[in-house]
């Protein structure tokens, strides 16, 4: 099949740049010139132009993670092809739909891009390979079992012929596919498990158009949001008369919950947002707060019976019978993703009746089907023109609120272009925050300090059931409210999880690393329990990890690279934290210093990972970075306090990043064993607070158990 | 009618004299490499150089550009990479990328003084956010900027 200009109208605007060929972004405008030179599709996944240039289609989204590339180096380690001619575009999710979701799935989340696909898109590269092989060995009239291939070359040795992929490609594609394709052995990869260059870094350090915010259409105009500040509330009333007088604006869009002000310049609309006298009804939540949240965790831990996810042994006899028997309460905060790039969403509603969007979205399926409802159109009217995500953090897959807001708006401008972004202000008070929750762990330990029982209750607002209300949860257990529980690595013969869903009214998601406060709390008591039996925290938790436990080994890595049993600086000290998640095993060893006035330093970082296999090894190196400064930001700065209903914090001021002069030294060890595939977009955030919190905790001689660690008069140096 | 120098060229733009120059440039002159993060000079997505000085354009108004010599990122490369764009890519430093206009910047502005910046120095003046967390990335890639030998024109910007 041959890609007609019709399917989709592109205009070019990044240029390959010389000698590094990189990401073939287009940006899309419907109305504009033709998508240049044909190229042959030989399958979904695989276009390839005559001058042997190779186009790899990626379903899933780019937020910096590096899946793109990873997933285009898979597909072009199958394919044989020489992988400075590849580049990489993002499948239309129209086509995608068209096509009986030809693509699979389009989500990106949970360290799923690369190792819920690496099957399926490895098999794409090896059948059309095959199949480039079989239209030349059918040209040259020679079996193809005599035919080989070499980046993208394929050759006919004993009579000395040659020809590329580009010069069979057309002929390919009208073979029937192989109905098996053997894959690599990842021993034998020579593209994928390579630090290739990522596909994407070159358009971005030059500035192109490439994010959500930065698309522009022709008559395009800009829109700022006012939405309800307290969560569940309402529009109760409007005065705009000083606003619609005010230069640039073109129209005050009034929905349910939101008022938005259109206007020509995106400055213009949120300065005429700020004129508007907007009364809310806050729907009876305008009392709520930290102190009304505390209390209905509380209530949830004072239950007695409780729905268990967890029972192992005879817990409540087991602390009965203890020789000791050590409790703790620990707690959190609601957490913003804070994205970089705002929320933003550009939608038209042509005359012909089609629907075009453009966002940064995590999910386009779920972008398609949100624009889709808004505008009350049928997804084969709908296009959603993925952009490269200003972070993701799961802020942008399940919630497509942004959406369904720019295409409201858009149907109040119909046939004209409008660009929603909103203020910083906006995106930190209406999030999908990480939900604050409260644990009691209560350990008993024999005679010789061995953990024989731990009782886990847990109150913590329901993921699941803001998210996916259709979904049903197992005895009311919402899994990622008690993963790392429910999940011990530990041998511990008696065991209980208990989980009280109290939901609130603020609104929560999948922040990333979803439930990883769970690790904050069971690798920090466990260090308490480590100290109260008088153990070494390393040796307590091999103690309890049985020979050949995939923990055990990262453990014992980390330690290695770490010098865990060297002597430190002094006033420096060490935490470790142990844990699995998203498919990979990780362990951390931190350094911190504490001063005489709280004065912190996390001075070095190490981490080891084992993700099974390795696709990208720098890209993996830098999601691990990527989850210690994440991490950190939470565990020195970040919370979200709820007042009057209503988020306090409204910016980076009162909601602070890390900053280049608090990053450590990270040290990144990775030891893929093999034999399954782990992500790496979350594990190593897992291990980060209990590791820092543990070593603060050695520093100060006081217990770390409620974040973030200001509020224990700790600054940092 | 303000009149701005940008990337060496003159505009003529109808906007508010109090208008920040941040969205003179991306709404009004099309150049979207300079970005929004927070609007209150905080996080330096929005950095540029105005007479080779870099500021937050979020909270410079346009008047006050005016007579200057603004550059944007998408004015710094000359020949192709400018070798501060072509180190950020040498050693793959932006994730998401939205910081790093703004990052590259604030560098190409520390290197311009600094030639030889310190790590309290990159501390300093590199205090542009970013969610991702390169900043181990960008502290590596400034020290080898500075190693390296540069044109005996010095760095381009």
């Amino acid at each position: 099949m041959t890609i007609a200009a019709s399917r989709r109208e592109f205009l070019k605007v990044s240029t390959a740049l010389a000698g590094g060929l990189a990401l073939e972004f287009r940006f899309p405008l419907a109305s504009h010139a033709a998508h240049g030179a044909l190229a042959t599709e030989v399958n979904a996944w695989i276009l390839i132009h005559p001058d042997d240039r190779v186009v790899i289609r990626i379903a899933r989204s780019e937020m910096g993670q590096g899946t793109l590339t990873a997933l285009a180096q898979l597909v072009a380690e199958e394919l044989d092809c020489d992988w400075t001619h590849v580049s990489a575009e993002f499948a239309s999710p129209n086509e995608h739909i068209r096509r009986n979701r030809i693509w699979g799935s389009m989500s990106t989340g949970g360290s799923m891009g690369v190792r819920s696909s690496q099957d399926y898109v490895r098999k794409a590269g090896a059948s059309a390979r095959e199949m480039l092989i079989a239209a030349a060995a059918a040209q040259w009239q020679v079996p193809a079992a005599e035919c080989t291939v070499d980046r993208g070359i394929i050759s006919h040795r004993t009579t000395n012929r040659t020809l590329r992929y580009g010069q069979v490609a057309a002929a390919a594609a009208r073979l029937k596919p192989p109905e098996d394709v053997r894959l690599r052995d990842p021993r034998d990869w020579k593209i994928a498990g390579k630090p290739v260059r990522r596909l994407d870094i070159a358009d971005k350090v030059l500035g192109k158009p490439v994010f959500a915010v930065d698309v522009a259409l022709p008559g395009m105009l800009h829109a700022s949001i006012a939405q309800c500040p307290v969560f569940g509330g309402r529009l109760a009333g409007l005065d705009a008369r000083e606003a619609e007088r005010m230069r640039g604006v073109k129209k005050i869009v009034r929905e349910a919950d939101y008022v938005a002000v259109v206007a020509d310049s995106w400055w213009r609309a949120d300065e005429a947002l700020k004129k508007l006298k907007i009364s809310w009804d806050s729907a009876g939540n305008g009392e709520l707060g930290n102190e009304t949240i505390a209390a209905m965790l509380q209530e949830g831990l004072a239950q007695a019976k409780l729905p268990q996810a967890r029972r192992i042994g005879d817990t409540p006899s087991a602390l009965a019978s203890a020789a000791k028997v050590i409790e703790a309460e620990y707690r959190s905060p609601y957490l913003n993703h804070a994205t970089m790039e705002p929320q933003t969403c550009t939608a038209w509603l042509k005359p012909d009746g089609f629907l075009e969007v453009w966002t940064s979205t995590q999910n386009a399926e779920a972008s398609m089907a949100a624009a889709a409802e808004a505008a009350g159109l049928p997804l084969e009217k709908v296009e959603v023109h993925k952009m490269m995500l200003g972070g993701g953090f799961g802020r942008r897959g399940g919630p497509q609120d942004f959406v369904r807001q720019g295409v409201a708006i858009a149907k109040a401008m119909p046939g004209v272009p409008v660009k929603l972004m909103w203020s910083r202000d906006e995106d930190m008070q209406h999030g999908f925050y990480r939900p604050a929750s409260m644990v009691r762990m209560k350990a008993g330990l024999d005679a010789q300090g061995r953990l024989i029982a731990l009782h886990t209750k847990i109150a913590c607002p329901s993921i699941v059931r803001v998210l996916m209300p259709q979904s049903t949860m197992k005895d009311g257990i919402d899994f990622t409210a008690v993963r790392a529980f429910n999940d011990l690595p530990y041998a511990v013969p008696n065991q209980q999880v208990d989980y009280a869903m109290r939901n609130g009214h603020v609104p929560v998601g999948f922040w990333r690393a979803p439930g990883q406060q769970n690790e904050f709390y069971r690798e920090c008591f466990i260090d308490e329990l480590a100290m109260a039996a008088g153990k070494d925290p390393v040796q307590y938790r091999l103690s309890m990890l049985q020979d050949g436990d995939k923990h055990r080994l990262v453990l014992q890595a980390v330690v290695q690279a770490a010098g865990w049993e060297t002597p430190l600086p002094s006033g420096w000290h060490r935490g470790v934290a142990l844990a699995y998640g998203f498919g990979s095993y990780a362990a951390m060893v931190a350094e911190v210093s504490v001063g005489a006035k709280g004065e912190l330093k996390v001075h070095r970082i190490v981490v080891a990972i084992d993700s099974g296999h390795v696709v990208n090894p720098d890209t993996c190196r830098a999601q691990a970075e990527s989850n210690v400064v994440f991490g950190l930001g939470a565990v020195l700065h970040q919370e979200n306090n709820v007042r009057h209903g209503r988020i306090v914090e409204s910016n980076f001021h009162d909601f602070p990043l890390l900053a280049m002069a608090e990053m450590p030294k990270v040290e990144t060890v990775l030891v893929p064993t093999g034999g399954f595939w782990g992500g790496h977009g979350e594990p190593a955030i897992l291990p980060l607070a209990p590791a820092v919190c543990n070593a603060v905790s050695r520093a100060t001689g006081q217990r770390v158990r409620t974040l973030p660690l200001r509020h224990l008069g700790l600054r940092s140096a | 009618m303000l009149e701005l120098i940008v990337n060496g060229r003159a505009h003529r733009v109808d906007v508010e004299p109090e208008m920040p120059l941040l969205w003179v440039l991306r709404d009004h002159l099309g150049l979207p490499g300079t970005k929004y993060g927070c609007g209150i000079s905080v996080c330096g997505a929005c950095t540029v150089h105005v007479d080779g000085e870099p500021v937050r354009s979020c909270v410079m108004r346009a008047s006050a550009g005016v007579g200057k010599k603004i550059v944007t990122i998408e004015g710094l490369p000359q020949d192709g990479l400018h070798r501060i764009q072509q180190a950020w890519i040498e050693h793959q430093v932006p994730q998401c990328g939205y910081c790093h206009s703004g990052m590259i910047m604030s560098a190409a502005a520390l290197l311009a003084k600094h030639p030889k910046p310190t790590d309290a120095d990159i501390d300093a003046t590199m205090t542009n956010l970013c969610r991702c967390g390169t900043y181990a990335r960008v502290r590596h890639a400034i020290h080898a900027l500075a190693a390296s030998p540069v044109s005996s024109a010095g760095p381009k910007s």
